[in-house]
């Protein structure tokens, strides 16, 4: 039944911006010290201080413009958002109302950003939901209520905060996740936040509405708020469009209202109509000048990184591993560099990736490090893959010699091997384990020369076991090739 | 040698040749507070000791070294109450020096108590005092002018040597036309607002009140200047303005503009007729006089009205009872807090005017309103600058009438509000501007003061200085000014 409704979504996301300072004082952006420890009287509010902006704070923002390919008017404003709120200390939000700093542009949807359960499914993939805006505002500070009294603590106020609205071009729950994903891996990337969404540094609220096909106007748009997970934007919205869809099919009429979403119970409630809405009697703020976008852009322009999909595409190209395992390379900026330093003078690129992605990851994982704490450098898994693949180590030698050089980074591969006596096996020896192997499987051996390969795989395999993984298995595969099928 | 009764420049001199020092200043002028502030009410608070401590300290090698300076209530001083004559800010200590101030302290001047004022810089009787009434030094009958009416009133009742003020539109010269004394609103930009409560931002701006243009130039000199605190400061490098002080040789060759708006009908007779002889007086010394024309100054009054309380209504947000200030007993809820709390803390004309601006601000009137008051702003500026083609002040008056009797206007905000129309086309346009004493208008048994103003282009504070300081030195009649 759902199948015959149109939902359409669109995403309001806050992003903390990495500055060192807060949008309009000089006091420190961090978390966890002290209540009101980081305060002036610029972002408390008191009678007489004056914002002055944070250029910084700009930059990044015109940096993921340029990575989402939006424009940028000539010159931008700024704009008080008038409303009453004790987490406000001006009560007014210097925002950017009509002459924001970012227009258009978009963010493309990577295959790996879907739920793992939807990647199989996706409905269009290589999607770019397009972008309506960005602008930058300032963080409110942290209410915390008690029993009788609540109690504020401005550390956070006048954080800068970057807004960016999607256009209602989303479709599924699955897409707004790849969105997220999408969206935090290219910020990330820039290096603009870290966005990560369970420690508030990005903020999501959800516009959804669902039309029957034959109609072409938007239903009424309906804003889910306290959305503290992606798993929470994702069950959110599957639960509002069944919710829409019931309205719809039973009578109800849905009207422009903003629910709250509760995530123990897995439902939405109202929290207001658009007749409780806010007058925020937006006006240019006095206290700020217009800023000229123009030069500054230019020089934000070569600081703008590579962006993951355009790695992507790279990886294939210039180094011949699968999209996939190129996908998996960029997820992180850090991990695309450590491979690109380790692949970068091999001759067998590929079979680098691979040992990054099939054995230097899982001992990370092991070791509960991330890719930055790797103290192997790429140019020594380079010089090891070298050994393997020239045919003087084994994969399994390759990965003891590999345990040795993760506690003892300093190391030279070939000396690690050599001192654990791993010498390539000589011919002579491999050749009478192929003998062996082809004397205790003389069925598989008739089948292998019949041109099963499977079975030439499975011989393979044998001498392997029989030379206690010291061979080589190229060596072993061409022997038996030799000495099955001539 | 009473030193309250002198001029900075006197006063300094005086110290030079050890006749005063610094604590006698501070005394002098304790005692005059003393003597007559119980009745005139120019000062809200006065902490002596710590002035006179300041005094034992004083560093004379400085420009302004032992200099008191009276300060007004909307002006930060750390450790100062700063309430705005308002009772929503009761019990409020700064805990920051304001720009003006921390430059006032570098140069050694000495800030000296809490001067009245209209609450929150709205009003120009200061009647709108929440705290107490501030009268005129020449008749207490009579309103001092506002809102920055405590700072005039102290300068001419001699219980200060000088005083800050700000001006929004036409709060410092105002006062001081009526007061009798030099009123100084400069450039847009020239001096930090960092520290200055905000009434509107974008046409509010600190100025001196002094006896004497000499010290008017003095003050600026140490106030003016950029200031990385304030995004609206102007970066142009400050000029010598004591260089501009040229006495009545300085009028050789001054083009003075005389726009006809400002000669028309409802100016009081007498005031007509000392500003006109004043000019007359300054053609006989050398000027030279043109007619312009300000065809957009009927509009300036409601124009003024519209973007000042837009800014008003966002600016006085924060003052909610949450954070510091009045905070109402026993609230329901929230919102009961923030509506009692204001309620009981904003005056009648505050809350006039947060209504008034909140309305041009609201969805649906903010083009008919607020846009519109925008543009016809440029056209008042635009009016400026074509008459600044042809001359390098503008002269006219400072208000239609001379001070006015406490209450007589209390019912009638509008009638208040147009007479602001000479001063608030400088606020307006970003212009400086400065009013100087030109005379006494007889009433029954007072004499009241007469101003003279005059306005240049933006950053032309020099010229005003050179016509101002002309004028001034033209007449020996103007001692008789001084020493109310």
């Amino acid at each position: 039944m759902s199948k015959t409704y149109i939902p359409s979504i669109g995403l309001e996301v806050h992003v903390q911006l990495k500055t060192q300072s807060k949008m309009f004082c000089a006091c420190p952006v961090a978390f966890g010290e002290e209540t009101n420890s980081l305060t002036c009287p610029v972002c408390l509010g008191l009678p007489g201080a004056l914002p002055v902006l944070n250029e910084g704070a700009i930059r990044l923002t015109l940096r993921t413009g340029l990575m989402l390919g939006c424009s940028t008017p000539p010159v931008v404003k700024w704009d008080r958002k008038n409303y009453f709120y004790p987490d406000m200390p001006k009560d007014y939000q210097i925002s950017q109302f009509d002459l924001p700093l970012c227009l258009d542009g978009g963010v493309p949807l990577y295959d790996l950003a879907y739920p793992k359960d939807a990647q199989k499914t996706i409905a269009r993939p290589g999607k770019v939901v397009p972008l309506t805006r960005i602008h930058l505002e300032e963080d409110v500070a942290k209410s915390t209520h008690h029993a009788t009294f609540s109690t504020i603590d401005f550390n956070r106020a006048g954080t800068p905060l970057m807004e960016i609205v999607s256009e209602p071009e989303i479709d599924s729950a699955e897409e707004a996740v790849a969105y997220l994903n999408s969206l935090r891996q290219i910020l990330v990337y820039g290096g603009v936040s870290d966005a990560d969404m369970e420690k508030g540094q990005m903020r999501c609220d959800v516009n959804i509405s669902v039309r029957p096909p034959e109609q072409k106007q938007l239903g009424a748009k309906i804003e889910l708020k306290n959305l503290n997970s992606v798993s929470a934007v994702r069950r959110a919205i599957r639960y509002e469009i069944e919710r829409q869809i019931d309205c719809l099919e039973t009578g109800e009429p849905l009207i422009q209202s903003t629910r709250r979403w509760d995530d123990d119970a897995g439902i939405t409630t109202q929290m207001r109509t658009k007749e409780d809405a806010h007058d925020y009697r937006y006006f240019p703020d006095p206290d700020l000048m217009p800023v000229l976008t123009e030069t500054m852009l230019e020089e934000v322009r070569p600081l703008v990184p590579e962006l993951p999909h355009e790695k992507v595409e790279r990886f294939v190209r210039d180094y011949g591993v699968t999209p996939y395992d190129a996908s998996v390379l960029s997820s992180e900026q850090v991990l695309a560099d450590y491979f690109e330093k380790a692949a970068a003078e091999s001759a067998t690129p590929k079979k680098v990736a691979n040992w990054i992605l099939n054995n230097l990851l899982a001992v990370l994982n092991e070791q509960q490090l991330g890719i930055a704490d790797c103290p192997v450098a790429p140019e020594k898994l380079r010089a090891l893959v070298e050994l393997q693949e020239s045919g003087q180590i084994s994969n399994l030698q390759a990965r003891e010699v590999f345990a040795d050089l993760f506690v003892s980074p300093d190391r030279d591969p070939a000396r690690i091997a050599q001192a654990k006596g791993f010498e390539p096996a000589d011919t002579g020896a491999v050749e009478a384990f192929v003998d062996q192997a082809i004397a205790q499987n003389p069925s598989q051996a008739e089948e292998a020369r019949g041109g099963n390969d499977k079975m030439l795989n499975f011989l393979t395999g044998q001498v392997m076991k029989l030379s206690k993984g010291k061979a080589n298995p190229k060596t072993v595969s061409e022997l038996l090739h030799t000495r099955l099928r001539g | 040698m009473d030193p309250s009764t002198l001029t900075i420049s006197q006063l300094r001199a005086a110290y030079g040749d050890g006749a005063v020092t610094p604590a006698d200043a501070v005394r002098s002028l304790l005692a005059a507070t003393d003597a007559r502030d119980a009745e005139l009410g120019g000062y809200l608070s006065l902490d002596g000791e710590t002035a006179l401590a300041a005094a034992e300290a004083a560093d004379l090698s400085l420009p302004l070294g032992g200099v008191p300076i009276a300060i007004k209530d909307n002006i930060n001083v750390k450790g100062q109450p700063c309430g705005c004559a308002s009772k929503i800010l009761t019990g409020y200590t700064a805990p920051y020096d304001a720009t003006v101030i921390a430059r006032l302290r570098a140069a050694g001047a000495i800030p000296l108590g809490r001067t009245n004022m209209d609450e929150f810089a709205m009003g120009s009787s200061c009647e709108n005092s929440a705290i107490r009434p501030c009268r005129n030094a020449w008749d207490p009958e009579r309103v001092p002018g506002g809102s920055s009416g405590g700072s005039a009133t102290v300068v001419a009742a001699n219980e200060a040597i000088a005083a800050l003020g700000s001006d929004t539109g036409g709060s410092v010269r105002q006062p001081a036309g009526h007061s009798g004394c030099v009123g100084l609103k400069p450039t847009y930009g020239r001096v930090s607002r960092f520290g200055l409560v905000a009434f509107a931002s974008s046409l509010d701006q600190i100025g001196p009140l002094t006896k004497s243009v000499e010290d008017s130039a003095t003050l600026l000199q140490v106030l003016a200047g950029t200031d990385e605190r304030d995004s609206t400061c102007l970066e142009a490098p400050v000029p010598d303005y004591r260089a501009s002080l040229r006495g009545t040789a300085g009028l050789q060759g001054l083009r003075i503009g005389l726009p006809k708006e400002f000669f028309g009908d409802g100016l009081d007779p007498r005031v007509r007729g000392l500003v006109e002889l004043a000019i007359k007086r300054m053609k006989w010394l050398g000027a030279e006089t043109v007619e312009v024309s300000l065809p957009h100054t009927d509009y300036g009054v409601a124009t003024y009205y519209i973007i000042a309380t837009a800014e008003a209504s966002s600016n006085l947000a924060r003052f909610d009872g949450i954070r510091y200030g009045h905070r109402t007993a026993q609230p329901a809820d929230l919102l009961d807090l923030y509506r009692r709390s204001r309620e009981e803390g904003f005056g009648p004309e505050v809350k006039r005017r947060i209504i008034l601006g909140t309305y041009v601000l609201s969805s649906g009137y903010y083009d008919a309103y607020y846009l519109r008051a925008q543009k016809v702003r440029t056209l008042i500026r635009n009016d400026f600058d074509k008459a600044f083609a042809h001359c390098d002040v503008i002269a006219g008056p400072v208000t239609p009438t001379p001070a006015f009797r406490i209450g007589d206007n209390a019912a009638d905000p509008l009638a208040l509000y147009l007479a602001d129309l000479f001063t608030l086309p400088a606020n307006l346009a970003g212009l400086p501007g400065i009013s100087v004493p030109c005379g006494l208008a007889t009433e029954g048994n007072s004499k009241l003061p007469v101003g003279l103003q005059f306005l240049a282009k933006p950053l032309g504070e020099p010229d005003l200085f050179r016509a101002a300081h002309g004028w001034e030195q033209s007449g020996p009649w103007q001692e008789s000014l001084l020493g109310q």
